[in-house]
């Protein structure tokens, strides 16, 4: 142990981000905002406070609705994207406390209605004469087209976060409400250009259009549609490529390095190897999303006795090999028990490593947690331990029959120590 | 790690009676093969004689077909198909003394559906690759004279699989681990050897050793359902 070990850490230094320019670039803001972002996106560009920057837009929209113009026209051609203001919130990967925080809405729904009516009293400030008329289709179609860039927006946010799927039929419904807002907009304009009598023949045509249109541009749409998401598979494999890359990069040959540095030292070689290679094996094989967290507390047995030996290992050099068979939450009782056998597992390495490997066994089985030690060192006699030497007494024995399990030392068949650890597991599930 | 080996000490020794095995190696890693040729590849010592090399699946088949050996020492990852692959389509494959050729299962992996994979393709046995070359000559005479060799992950990954189906239905009760088969794997998966086995359980190593090749049998034969459902439960398919 004469060198640092190599950090777990580093090896989970997120893949380099295709989509996270070097060049500051501008984006409208998807956390935090109120409306499209706008505000928010500026802000964090022009690194000013988001209110100032609101206030400039209000202060713009009072005069002739030129802020609402710009907003508009900022909400249209800025991308969405994540960034903005306040950088104390979690990247992307991270979604979860973006949505706890998001979900309240309250704050979006004021800002829309705030700027309805602001809209309608500058508007009715104005005399537009016999435009006035006007003034309401247009507001609603505003309203609308507003409310369809926004579900865009969400939606698009939605696939990062990828709670989508969630909340569809909201999705829908917004999609719908939007529509429908510009369509009465629309007709409302329509009815007041001509007359009631002809807006049958106009919807009939307007209709028969976005058939024509929907016919002549249809296959070419499904084209690009599908062409666009083979690219996003094409890109997303890219990426995943990266991030293997990445990963070995960091990881392994920062251990390749150190095994090279300290070639000569043929136990901290083996500590290196079996730490990368468990580490390799555990990015490899466990699912999505988990093993990357090392200080976490384990929830499971299984977790827990992997952990335990991944840390001896390391500490003692001595390599540890695990079998697990079956598995199950741990509880007060199976917590001792993994103490016992953590203690168990640094005795085998200490007194009973030159053996070669510690082989741990730990098998549940109905309401009974069974795991086993065993070491192929020199054994010892429990009986000639002096009496002051708490460990394994206290330790392992003690431990074990405070919590009304069992524990059992002996020497194995072939030399070398086995320890075994009987535990039941506490009965809360069936409410004793 | 000396893993899968410890267990494999003892009995299996054909050397003291100065026989050899015939042996193929299948790898895609060149530098894997000289290594094991070195290590095992001495014939006087070790009484085993590499009698071919191949590096992927055709490969693999040409040789195993021109060469007949006893033992195929089969890596799981190879190009064409893996070796499941090369089980696939050896499976008749006899010897020139008429008997079948066997395979073992030398991996790098130990990740679950590659060890079963290849037991339920007919391999008879599994060891990793950082078993030492004692312990692989051993697992290589155990599985030329017919045994099974089995890692303690391998025993645990079984055992498991047996294990998450406590309420069978009754006609595959037939299927089922006996007792004595699961006190058996139990003891390999907590990494003792067949000899001390056999002394722990008062029986004799054959006898271990007819347990464990039932347990592999047990393992390709039916039970596919349940294999299906635990494989399914870990997100193996």
């Amino acid at each position: 142990m004469t060198t640092a070990p190599p950090r777990a850490e580093t090896s989970y230094a997120p893949a380099p981000d295709p989509d996270d320019p070097p060049v500051r670039k501008l984006y409208r803001s998807a956390d935090g905002r109120l409306l499209g972002g706008v505000a928010r996106g500026l802000a964090g560009h022009l690194g000013l406070p988001v209110s100032w920057v609101r206030i400039v837009f209000v202060a713009l929209f009072m005069a002739d609705g030129m802020g609402a113009l710009l907003y508009a026209a900022f909400w249209f051609f800025v991308p969405l994207g994540v960034g903005g203001v306040d950088h104390r919130q979690p990247a992307p990967a991270d979604g979860r406390r973006l949505r706890l925080r998001h979900r309240p809405d309250k704050g979006q729904v004021f800002a829309l209605i705030a700027l309805l009516i602001g809209a309608s009293i500058v508007a009715s400030r104005f005399q537009l004469g016999q435009a006035d008329g006007y003034l309401w289709p247009v507001l609603l179609i505003g309203a609308g087209v507003a409310l369809v860039w926004r579900q865009a927006d969400n939606s698009r946010r939605a696939q990062w976060l990828e709670l989508g799927r969630r909340n569809g039929l909201l999705t829908m419904l917004r999609g719908a409400a939007g529509v429908l807002l510009v369509g009465v907009g629309v007709t409302g304009i329509v009815v007041l250009q001509g007359s009631v009598r002809h807006l049958g023949s106009v919807l009939q045509a307007a209709l028969a259009v976005v058939v024509g249109i929907a016919l002549l541009a249809g296959p070419y749409l499904v084209r690009m549609a599908q062409d666009l998401s083979e690219e996003r598979l094409m890109r997303i494999r890219a990426q995943e490529r990266a991030e293997v890359a990445a990963h070995v990069h960091d990881s392994v040959l920062h251990t390749l390095t150190l095994i090279q540095r300290s070639a000569d030292d043929p136990r901290e070689v083996a500590r290196l190897a079996r730490a990368q290679e468990r580490e390799l094996r555990a990015w490899l094989y466990k699912p999505e999303g988990r093993g990357k967290e090392e200080d976490e507390e384990p929830a499971t047995l299984a977790e827990a006795v992997r952990k335990s030996a991944a840390e001896v290992e390391d500490d003692h050099g001595v390599p540890i090999e695990v079998v697990v068979v079956g598995d199950c939450p741990l509880d007060e009782p199976l917590g001792a028990q993994m103490q016992a056998a953590r203690e168990a597992m640094v005795n085998a390495a200490k007194y009973g490593g030159e053996g070669g490997a510690v082989q741990v066994f730990a098998e549940v089985e109905g309401r009974s947690v069974f795991v086993s030690v065993r070491d192929r060192g020199p054994g010892f006699d429990l009986d000639a331990v002096p009496a002051d030497r708490m460990g394994v007494r206290e330790s392992i024995i003690g431990r074990m029959e405070r919590h009304g399990g069992t524990a059992r030392l002996r020497s194995a068949p072939e030399g070398g120590t086995v320890v075994e650890l009987e535990m039941e597991r506490a009965a809360t599930e069936h409410g004793i | 790690m000396s893993s899968d080996g410890a267990q494999q000490d003892g009995t299996g020794g054909g050397t003291a009676e100065g026989r050899t095995v015939r042996v193929v190696l299948v790898d895609d890693h060149r530098m894997f093969r000289t290594g094991v040729q070195a290590e095992i590849g001495e014939t006087g010592r070790t009484g085993v004689e590499v009698v071919g090399e191949a590096a992927d699946v055709d490969q693999a088949l040409t040789v195993i077909t021109a060469t007949r050996p006893e033992v195929v020492l089969l890596d799981v990852h190879l190009p064409g198909g893996g070796g499941v692959e090369v089980l696939r389509r050896s499976a008749a494959m006899m010897t020139d003394t008429e008997r079948p050729v066997r395979f073992l299962a030398l991996s790098v992996s130990d990740a679950a559906e590659d060890v079963i994979g290849v037991i339920r393709g007919g391999a008879r046995g599994y060891v990793t690759k950082t078993i030492t070359g004692t312990d692989l000559v051993n697992a290589v005479f155990r599985v030329a004279d017919g045994d099974a060799v089995f890692s303690p992950r391998l025993a645990g990954f079984v055992l498991d699989a047996f294990a998450s189906t406590d309420a069978p239905p009754i006609d595959e009760d037939l299927d089922r681990l006996t007792q004595r088969e699961r006190e058996v794997l139990r003891l390999i998966a907590r990494g003792y050897a067949y000899k001390e086995i056999a002394k722990q359980l008062f029986i004799s190593v054959k006898t271990v050793e007819s347990h464990v090749s039932a347990v592999l049998r047990k393992l390709q034969l039916s039970n596919r359902h349940e294999l299906t459902r635990w494989a399914a439960a870990r997100r193996l398919v």
